[in-house]
């Protein structure tokens, strides 16, 4: 569904992605691993249209998008959450999943006015599927919150479900775990695995928690100082001596 | 240390002796062809002596000032602010504005024609508040030319008016389409702008169109304006002798065809007193218009995503929201608002020139945003009527307006920094659903 070939991207004098590439199929939980300053979240700007790629190509769904503004990649149904969490933050965890919604709103400046009937509908939809939503990840009871005041752990689940209430094919997640405790570690890892099972929801994931990583992916991609450095299931990973060396090496 | 301080205040003093001889204490008088220098009166002197002490002092005495200044912000950031949960401020919020509307449907009958003009213009401010509050409150876009767009309401009314007779009733959706069709063509530009940036150039817009509007002779009669713009008349059906339309207006008498005084029409004594009252009562319908289009727009997905790139324009974009539409969606609503404004300002003036544009306008109608709260429907009302009507009670301190009006502004900030009555969230009530 999704084919990443030779994927550069240059920052002025810096090198920060060279020649990776990565394919994600329907249904897949892929993993982006590797150290800080790798180059894993420049991959993933350059797959989600934030940058535009020096090099290389981003197919997806048979189109060559690494062209295509951001948000219409996003409405092909390939959506993203970030390393530091983005949410509206003055705006309620309810009015989140709506504005996520927007287009699949009824935008018609006099529809909305007059509150037509099938104005109303959608709505109510949309309604419908973001209290869905809210429950799955646990969030009902502080619906009309504003989301700046959930706490660290709450704001990703909201990150992630404001994600899945658009209906993608694609979720990307750059480091969801990061910060989370053990606990809700183990509820990520259990709304990861929901996520692919019950929706058919492909999953291309950033994760420094090895635990994490090893226990849900199907595939793993190792990148090192920009460079693809392996790839396989977690068993060759973890036996791949290039990888055990770059990882012990860094400390 | 203490002797640095004391050298440090006499420096300060000196500067500004210094600074102030030349400009203050000689005069240049022309005498026949040439110019002489003379000294300058003995009260000058004295007051740039007892500048120079001043700062002296202050300077001596700065860090105790400064504490005393902390203290005082201290004082008035705990004066008490109101807060009710959020339920009970939704409904006191809508009390509050039955109330407001209440007193504004009674307001001509129980003052004078004086105060009814003032309220005619507070209420065009308040249009004013409520528009660019889209533009600034809710889609966080900083613009500083707003004026540019109540301008050109006003302006359309005027030139139309004057070139091609057309009536008020005509004008006023020409108005708002004009304004927002400029709003629309400055958003291009700024799409890409934030912050300052955008504030800059907007700024910039709004003194483009007053100088052209100035410069433009031929057409706006430039710094002299147009004047003899005429009232809103009311259209009516007549019956009698035969079936019409016509329009009733507030003179004495008319000579023109299909239009008849109203007192002649209803059979009452005239009184030049209704024409104010019309107007007045024109202005507060098209407030209580634009007041339940905003209420309806904060709940629709237009508003929210206006709301949501304030908040963060990188997750918009991550959620396949078209920011160039969401924007201008912004700009020109917001715009159209000013033009309906600038339409009623037209009407209340009778005569407008590119004075009434200048960019203090914009900074007033700014100042009625951020005091009101930002989002907030009835915290702008209630700034448009503090900031409109207590400078017409100060009249006597003119010279001084502009200086409390910025104290007002200061001290209003430090004491509640999100606004007289900032915006409350929508809550939305949820029924579980089973599935998606
Ligand atoms: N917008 C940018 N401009 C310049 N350099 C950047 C930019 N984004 C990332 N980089 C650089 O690219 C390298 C990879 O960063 P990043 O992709 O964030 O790594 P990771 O997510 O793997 O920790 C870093 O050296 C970083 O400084
Ligand atoms: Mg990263």
């Amino acid at each position: 569904m999704l084919e990443v070939r030779d994927l550069g991207m240059r920052f002025g004098g810096l090198q920060a992605v060279d020649g990776v590439s990565l394919d994600v199929n329907e249904g897949e939980i892929v993993s982006i691993i590797g150290p800080n300053g790798a180059g894993k979240t420049t991959v993933f700007n350059c797959i989600s249209g934030f940058y535009t790629p020096t090099g290389g190509s981003v197919k997806f769904k048979g189109d060559f998008v690494h062209t295509f503004p951001d948000y219409r990649i996003s409405r092909l149904g390939m959506v993203r959450t970030f390393q530091h969490v983005r949410l509206f933050s003055r705006m309620t965890a309810i009015e989140n999943l709506l504005v996520a919604q927007h287009r699949h709103a009824n935008t018609n400046l006099f529809a909305g006015l007059f509150a037509t009937p099938s104005y109303r509908r959608k709505e109510q939809l949309a309604l419908d599927r973001a209290s869905y939503w809210l429950k799955k990840v646990d969030l009902l009871n502080h619906a009309n919150r504003e989301a700046g005041t959930l706490s660290y752990g709450q704001q990703r689940r909201l990150e992630i479900a404001r994600c899945m209430v658009t209906e993608p094919s694609i979720l990307m997640l750059d480091e969801p775990a990061a910060g989370l405790n053990p606990r809700e570690t183990r509820d990520l890892d259990e709304l990861i695995t929901a996520i692919k099972h019950s929706y058919n929801v492909s999953v291309l994931l950033i994760e420094h928690d090895i635990g994490l990583v090893m226990g849900i992916s199907d595939r793993i991609y190792v990148v090192n100082q920009g460079r693809p450095l392996a790839s396989g299931s977690p068993e060759e990973i973890r036996q791949n001596p290039a990888v055990i060396k770059a990882y012990l090496g860094e400390g | 240390m203490k002797t640095n301080n004391i050298a440090f205040a006499f420096f300060c003093a000196l500067v500004t002796a210094i600074m102030a001889f030349p400009l203050l204490g000689l005069k240049m008088v022309s005498e026949g062809t040439g110019m002489i220098i003379q000294g300058a009166t003995a009260s000058t002197w004295i007051y740039i002596a007892s500048a120079c002490m001043m700062v002296f002092l202050v300077q001596l005495f700065k860090t105790s000032l400064n504490s005393g200044v902390e203290q005082f912000k201290v004082q008035l950031s705990r004066l008490p602010t109101p807060s009710l949960p959020a339920d009970q401020h939704v409904r006191l919020e809508k009390w509050a504005l039955i109330l407001i509307i209440g007193l504004a449907l009674a307001w001509p009958f129980m003052t004078s024609r004086s105060s009814i003009d003032l309220a005619t213009l507070v209420l065009i401010y308040v249009m004013l508040g409520l528009g660019l509050n889209i533009v600034v409150g809710l889609a966080g876009l900083l613009d500083l030319g707003y004026v540019a767009f109540y301008a050109v309401g006003a302006y359309s009314y005027a030139l139309l008016n004057n070139y091609y007779g057309l009536s008020f009733w005509i004008c006023l959706p020409i108005a708002g389409l004009l304004a927002a069709t400029f709003g629309f063509l400055l958003g291009f530009p700024v799409l890409r702008l934030r912050g300052d940036y955008l504030a800059i150039v907007t700024l910039g817009f709004g003194e483009i169109i007053r100088i052209f509007l100035n410069n433009l002779t031929t057409l706006t009669g430039g710094p002299n304006g147009i004047p003899g713009i005429p009232k809103p008349t009311l259209p009516m059906i007549q019956t009698d002798p035969e079936f019409a339309l016509i329009s009733l207006d507030f003179s004495r008498s008319s000579r023109e065809e299909g239009v008849v005084p109203f007192h002649t029409f209803f059979g009452l004594d005239y009184n030049p007193e209704t024409k104010v009252v019309f107007l007045y009562l024109l202005a507060l319908a098209m407030c209580l218009a634009i007041i339940f289009v905003i209420r309806r727009l904060i709940r629709m997905p237009v508003g929210r995503a206006w709301e949501a790139l304030r908040e963060d324009e990188i997750a918009c974009r991550s959620l396949g929201l078209n920011r160039t539409a969401i924007k201008l969606s912004a700009f020109t609503l917001g715009a159209s608002f000013a033009g309906f404004a600038g339409c009623f300002f037209a009407a209340r003036q009778s005569f407008i020139s590119p004075e009434s544009f200048t960019f203090i306008e914009s900074a007033i109608i700014l100042a009625i945003v951020v005091l009101g709260g930002m989002g907030s429907q009835l915290g702008v009302i209630l700034a448009a009527i503090v900031m409109i009507v207590l400078p017409e009670l100060a009249r006597e301190f003119q010279e001084y307006r502009m200086l409390m009006f910025g104290l007002l502004i200061v001290l209003i900030m430090i004491w509640r920094p999100q606004g007289l009555l900032p915006m409350q969230r929508p809550h939305l009530a949820i029924k579980e659903a089973e599935h998606a």
